[in-house]
């Protein structure tokens, strides 16, 4: 009777333990999804750059924490500004990347995904090599290439010479922009050629009153993983607002009922996409100053979130939060359950089915495990957990 | 009158077939005989290991250019393949070696051969086993996504987690498939060396052999009813099922093929490289073999394997030459193919390349007032039948 | 010949609380052509979709000769000889409109039989009838999407036809056709309805009047009123529904209805 008593006591804290860890994996999946499942909502797009735009984010926070470094005591406060500042970033690159290449595909989403594929390649390359060379040479490029177009733009035969203004203009300005490039490595050398993050990863450290966790028994609750936590509850609920609430939001949820009907009402397709992309992007890059607190950010980081944000978006369903929401908990919660072997725990009674459960005991094996349930899962539901039903669907 | 237009088209459609079969053995002859003449062991070697991903751009064209279906997850099935083959490979022990076993087992102290590695003992069964474990793979997860009319993004991103999960159970696995390290270091293949140039050339050869049936067989089933079925189902699925047809079946098998084709290719991939590991399950390298597809020009199949041979030279040139900034080429041909040649390289051709070759060289074809009236049909029609 | 084709019992579509279709009874003999006519959102579509296993009821049944059609999908529903047309024109552009119709009349329409066997001849020979009959003859082998939207609504129709079905179901046929088209159309209709039973959904009154023997008018989700198009058209409360409460009413007056179908139109597609 003991041994079953101090069993017993062993099992609550580590089930205690499997919610907690499975609800923040949990929500930092929510995080990472939610731009995600908005983006997709309104536009059928599933973004292959957004684990991008979430690095983005992440690095901004590395800058960010450098930048404060010398400010003693007020640098503790650094992660607020980098929040801030990641989603600016994120959305920006976010909307760069609707109106340069997505705006051209919609109604095309195989393709979206390849292109948008290899804007991720570009990014993460991007930040791998990243110098002042490069930047001063987009810069260069961007306001040669668009200035002229601009200038292009005012004469009456535009349209005309349209093509010929292109062909001229864009060759040139890269030429120019790679030659400058080309004197400054010259004459400068490591100065402006040395990588800023290189291919290593970087670390970003939480903030002192981050560190540590809340004892509960003999267990520790990280504080930053509430932070997490708290974090993604505020960004739903503004989501919820924004949505719900504010005229923008309910221009974006009646695009994404019916973008026809909604053009017709003269609502502007064009920005609320813009906006909603934005948007999305920008709690991408939330997600990854989230992310950031959690270990150290390389360029690969995004490719290890993208698969699991995209599964979320499957076994949520369209067009709903709280879908997106429930999958996403669900998803993180038996990851973590399953990886952590406590359903093993669970069933040490039964040798057979312990054994089964030990087998999937790992991080890797568990996602094997989840994976397999989602796809038992889509048999019974294979339009998500909260499907939109009607006419409508499927046509 | 219907009947022998009927007659006829029939005849000069084989007469048709008779040509490409001709430049199809001219190719392969050239291929086999004349390029080993101009070319080092290590480029022709480099050439065979394309030519077999060119077997996988086939089989990805088959799903994606004709069906509509795009795969993010053939790599799974190529390494399947892969796997297949370099088990056998690994089971060639010499009778007087001191463990009976793989090396790399004794290292994680397995003691006894584990019960699926039994049947690769045997080359018919391997030989089986390429081609029938990664179509297994396909046609059971395509049956489970297809009967619930999972489709496009969906069915991409699911092939995509597939390959995730595959990668993760073949790393975590150390004990059944060396883990990350994969299957290296063949010895012996029938005897022959398995790294000697000799016995490169042979796979070269069957590499050609295997490409030339895969694409006599893509044409086989995209030139008859069938094929026109696949067109059918890309262009309205919908349609299709309200015409009586039940679509998952078509699907199941077209995927199925495409998977098969993707280990043939793994294996013919992994004989000539010497190693194959869950690294060829990551995500990129799958849906590199897409781009292979589109640059070429999709539903082309030509164009798939023109499309693989110019992306993988062009990629071992450039990252030779650029190792920094190579993914910043990759990344920008997704773009540009997506962007700008969304028919590939053969549907420019087919489409634009005539003409604007023909201005470039001066030789314009002259426009009539109302170019259109040109390629009207209708209007081809009644000139041919008021014209006599 | 009065045995019924078609019955349809105390159907109730339920979409998560709106009824689209609402205790709905209705029966088509064999060899009938009805037109059933309604507003917009009266639950036209949804009826067929019902018909033909694209969504299943709520409630109620759907007999086909004697059948139940619940446990069967739609492509069994199709062999069974029921055959569909859109109310956009749905035919596959990449392929010709030979191609169409071979894919359409092909009778052994499991995988294999499809892989193995070649197209027999009277297989095409039907087909070729077909093209000459749909007008289709000059155009037989350019792409489908190179056809105008009459043709293609016509190749569709065309489609119908080579399934060989006994019901045929046509979802407004002639929107967007020209006058001269909407003429041909309803008598294309009028001489398949020698051989085939046939619903109609159409808005058009005067093509309704064209072809029309038994009319059913649909409100709400259920059958408002059926009998002649004289008698329909003179039915208070038909006239109620379109008009509003008014003492008078003109043929002409009911065409606005039929305009604007865009949104159902958009939704569809």
């Amino acid at each position: 009777m003991s041994s079953a008593f101090t069993e017993g006591s062993q099992l609550l804290p580590s089930i205690l333990d499997g919610i907690f860890n499975g609800l923040s994996i949990g929500s930092i999946l929510l995080m990472a999804a939610l731009g995600l499942a908005i983006v997709f909502g309104l536009m059928g797009v599933i973004n292959m750059a957004h684990g991008e735009l979430m690095m983005l984010g992440a690095y901004t926070t590395y800058v960010v924490q450098n930048a404060f470094k010398p400010l003693g005591v007020f640098s503790q406060t650094y992660i607020f500004f980098a929040l801030i500042l990641a989603f600016i970033v994120a959305a920006l690159a976010g909307l760069v990347l609707e109106r340069g290449v997505i705006r051209y595909l919609y109604g095309r989403p195989l393709e979206t995904l390849l292109a948008t594929w290899g804007v991720s390649l570009m990014l993460q390359q991007f930040v791998r090599s990243v110098n002042w060379v490069i930047i001063a040479g987009l810069i260069l490029f961007s306001l040669l290439y668009f200035g002229g177009m601009w200038l292009v733009k005012k004469r009456p035969d535009f349209d005309a010479i349209r093509q010929k203004a292109i062909a001229v203009l864009l060759p040139l300005s890269a030429a120019v922009a790679i030659a400058v490039g080309f004197f400054l490595s010259q004459n400068y050398k490591l100065a402006v050629t040395q990588p800023w993050f290189g291919a290593q990863n970087v670390d970003v450290t939480a903030p002192k009153w981050l560190q540590g966790g809340l004892p509960i028994g003999n267990y520790q609750l990280p504080y930053t993983r509430m932070f997490i936590m708290a974090l993604t509850a505020i960004c739903v609920a503004g989501i919820y607002f924004f949505l719900n609430k504010t005229a923008w939001g309910l221009r974006i949820r009646s695009v994404t009922q019916n973008r026809n009907m909604s053009a017709c009402l003269g609502i502007p397709t064009n920005k609320v996409d813009a906006l909603t992309f934005a948007l999305g992007s920008g709690l991408a890059g939330i997600a990854g100053c989230a992310v950031s607190l959690l270990g150290s950010v390389g360029p690969n980081t995004g490719q290890n979130y993208i698969v699991n944000t995209f599964m979320v978006v499957v076994v949520g369903g369209v067009g709903k939060l709280v879908g997106t929401i429930a999958g996403a908990m669900v998803i993180g919660l038996m990851d973590y359950i399953l990886g952590a072997g406590i359903l093993a725990l669970l069933f040490a009674q039964i040798p057979p089915v312990a054994e089964f459960f030990t087998f999937f005991a790992t991080t890797s094996m568990a996602k094997v495990m989840v994976f397999l349930l989602i796809v038992i899962f889509l048999q019974y539901k294979p339009a998500g957990l909260f499907p939109q039903k009607g006419r409508t669907v499927d046509a | 009158m219907t009947t022998a237009q009927i007659g006829q088209s029939s005849t000069s459609i084989s007469r048709k077939l008779v040509v490409e079969a001709a430049i199809v053995l001219g190719i392969m002859l050239f291929l086999i005989f004349i390029l080993p003449l101009l070319m080092s062991d290590f480029r022709l070697n480099l050439t065979g290991r394309f030519l077999a991903l060119s077997i996988v751009a086939l089989g990805i064209d088959l799903i994606w250019g004709f069906t509509g279906m795009l795969s993010l997850g053939h790599g799974v099935f190529f390494t399947l393949g892969g796997y297949a083959l370099a088990m056998y490979l690994k089971l060639q022990i010499p009778a007087n070696a001191s463990s009976q076993l793989p090396e790399f087992m004794g290292l994680y102290g397995v003691t006894e051969l584990p019960w699926f590695w039994r049947p690769f003992y045997s080359f018919p069964i391997t030989a089986l086993m390429v081609i029938l474990l990664p179509a297994l793979v396909a046609a059971i997860l395509g049956y489970l996504i297809f009967r619930n009319r999972i489709r496009g993004v969906y069915f991409s991103i699911l092939t995509q987690a597939t390959t995730i999960i595959f990668f993760n159970f073949f790393n975590g696995q150390q004990k059944l498939f060396n883990g990350t390290n994969g299957l290296t270091d063949f010895k012996t293949l029938f005897g022959l060396e398995v790294s000697k140039p000799g016995a490169q050339y042979v796979f070269y050869v069957l590499t050609i052999l295997f490409l030339a049936a895969t694409y006599a067989l893509s044409r086989w089933l995209t030139s008859g009813r069938f094929g026109r079925l696949l067109v059918a189902i890309r262009d309205d699925e919908t349609r299709v099922r309200f015409t009586g047809y039940n679509p998952t079946g078509f699907k199941v098998l077209v995927f199925a093929i495409s998977a098969a084709f993707a280990g043939l290719a793994g294996a013919l991939f992994t004989l000539q490289t010497g190693i194959i590991s869950p690294n060829s399950m990551n995500i990129a390298f799958s849906i590199e073999m897409v781009i292979w597809v589109a640059v070429g020009g999709r539903a082309t199949l030509v164009g798939a394997i023109l499309g693989t041979l110019v992306v993988n030279f062009a990629k071992s040139t450039l990252s030779e030459k650029f190792p920094d900034i190579w993914l910043f080429f990759q990344g920008a041909l997704f773009l540009v193919v997506v962007l700008f040649l969304p028919n590939g390289i053969v549907g420019w051709l087919r489409d634009r390349g005539l003409d604007t070759f023909q201005t470039l060289i001066g030789k314009r074809k002259r426009s009539m007032t109302y170019p259109s009236l040109e390629e009207d049909p209708e209007v081809e029609y009644e000139r041919k039948n008021t014209g006599d | 010949m009065s045995e019924k084709i078609l019955e349809i019992e105390n159907l109730t579509v339920n979409f998560d609380g709106f009824r689209a279709l609402n205790n709905l009874s209705f029966s088509l003999d064999t060899g009938e052509l009805r037109v059933i006519i309604g507003p917009n959102g009266a639950g036209k579509t949804t009826f067929l979709d019902i018909i033909t296993g694209k969504t299943k009821p709520t409630e109620g049944q759907v007999r086909f000769k004697g059948r139940n059609l619940r446990p069967y999908a739609e492509y069994q529903i199709a062999e069974m000889g029921i055959g569909r047309k859109f109310q956009t024109p749905r035919v596959y552009l990449n392929l010709s409109p030979r191609e169409n119709l071979e894919l359409a009349c092909n009778r052994g329409k499991g995988v294999f039989p499809t892989l193995f066997k070649r197209t027999p001849s009277p297989e095409k020979r039907t087909v070729s009838g077909l093209l000459e009959t749909i007008g289709l003859i000059p155009k037989a082998d350019m792409k489908a999407n190179l056809l105008s939207h009459g043709e293609k609504q016509w190749l569709e129709i065309g489609m119908l036809v080579a399934q060989s079905p006994d019901l045929l179901l046509v979802d407004e046929p002639v929107a967007g056709l020209t006058d001269e088209e909407t003429e041909r159309t309803g008598e294309l209709l009028i001489s398949l309805a020698q051989s085939h039973s046939i619903i109609v959904i159409e808005h058009d009154m005067e093509f309704v009047r064209q072809i029309a023997r038994q009319v059913t008018v649909l409100h709400q989700g259920s059958v408002l009123c059926e009998g002649t198009i004289d008698e329909v058209q003179n039915d208070p409360k038909v006239i109620e529904v379109y008009l509003g409460k008014e003492e008078t009413q003109h043929e002409d007056d009911m065409r606005p209805m039929s305009y604007p179908v865009s949104t159902e139109d958009a939704i569809a597609t």
